[in-house]
């Protein structure tokens, strides 16, 4: 019981990771919004990279996720 | 047992139990659906291209779009040398796309969702880039470790971490499209299963985040085939065009 009580706190911690991701994720956008408002000209052809940083940025706090997922059901 | 949101990624075989050799290759619902997501790709770009109108109809302009879509990405990011690779790519993102969307259908399972299916299709792009970097530069494509205009202090350093980022390409490739499907996933059936236990009262709440979360879904599934598909043509530029 106590190994089980172990894997819940565990899997807790683990899913910290996406408050970085939280983080990252709003960075993105919010420094993209900066950017498209002080030359919206420019905007549209950033936009494929925005959505790269996104992805980028989100699965970093995935694998944390992914983590958690381990240690949940694999073990 | 149903409403454990994990119930949904479990694999079962349909039809006899076939064994090769050791090998389980029973047809399973992975299979099936697998099958789906290419007899659909297949039947959309036949009956696009079937009747090529100047004005196109509905199935041609979605065909022209996807065409169109990927053969400019490989050109901004990997550049015209790279055109010859468009069958390639195309292939990935499409199949990356139609697996993504089928599984966004109510009962049906999402392939990309399981760590195998995504990993080889990562590592098939990670040996694929590879073999093509040292086939097209021999060994200068090493130099692709050695970033130009570092001090020299810094230079061992720098080159372990290129290497580990380059060794760590497939598993972030993999790991990133697997997490944000089962994620998203998971998080549908978590709101699905709120619905029920609150009930007719507490439960239209839910509900609406529940719909809300399957439009998010349709982005993530798009903007992940569009990442996957976009990185191997990174990861192409940097075996085609070394320091570029």
């Amino acid at each position: 019981m106590e190994l089980e009580a172990a894997k819940m706190i565990g899997a807790g911690l683990a899913a910290i990771a996406l408050a970085g991701a939280g983080v990252g994720i709003g960075i993105i956008f919010g420094n993209y919004l900066t950017g498209a408002m002080r030359n919206p000209s420019a905007a549209q052809k950033q936009f494929p990279n925005l959505l790269l940083g996104f992805a980028l940025a989100e699965a970093t706090g995935l694998f944390g996720l992914v983590v958690a997922l381990i240690i949940l059901f694999a073990f | 047992m149903s409403l454990n949101p994990m119930h949904q990624f479990q694999v079962y075989k349909i039809g006899p139990e076939i064994n090769l050799g050791g090998l389980n290759l029973s047809f399973t619902n992975a299979s099936l659906f697998m099958t789906v997501s290419s007899v659909l790709i297949l039947a959309l770009l036949f009956f696009g291209t079937k009747k090529k109108l100047l004005i196109p109809s509905k199935i041609q302009l979605i065909t022209e779009m996807s065409y169109t879509f990927v053969a400019k990405m490989i050109n901004d990011t990997a550049g015209s040398a790279a055109k010859s690779f468009f069958p390639f790519i195309f292939t990935l993102f499409m199949f990356v796309l139609f697996s993504n969307m089928v599984g966004m259908l109510p009962y049906s399972f999402t392939t990309t969702s399981h760590i195998i299916v995504t990993f080889v299709l990562a590592a098939i792009v990670f040996v694929g880039v590879t073999i093509l970097g040292f086939v097209k530069h021999g060994f200068k494509y090493l130099e692709l470790f050695v970033p130009k205009g570092v001090p020299m202090v810094l230079l061992p350093l720098i080159v372990i971490i290129e290497i580990i980022s380059y060794l760590s390409r497939p598993v972030s490739l993999s790991v990133r499209l697997f997490a944000n499907m089962m994620a998203g996933h998971t998080m549908l059936k978590v709101f699905g299963g709120f619905v029920i236990s609150l009930g007719l009262l507490g439960g239209w709440l839910p509900l609406g985040f529940s719909i809300a979360l399957t439009g998010l879904e349709i982005l993530v599934a798009f903007l992940q085939a569009y990442v996957f598909a976009i990185l191997t043509c990174i990861y192409l530029n940097d075996a085609l065009n070394l320091h570029h």
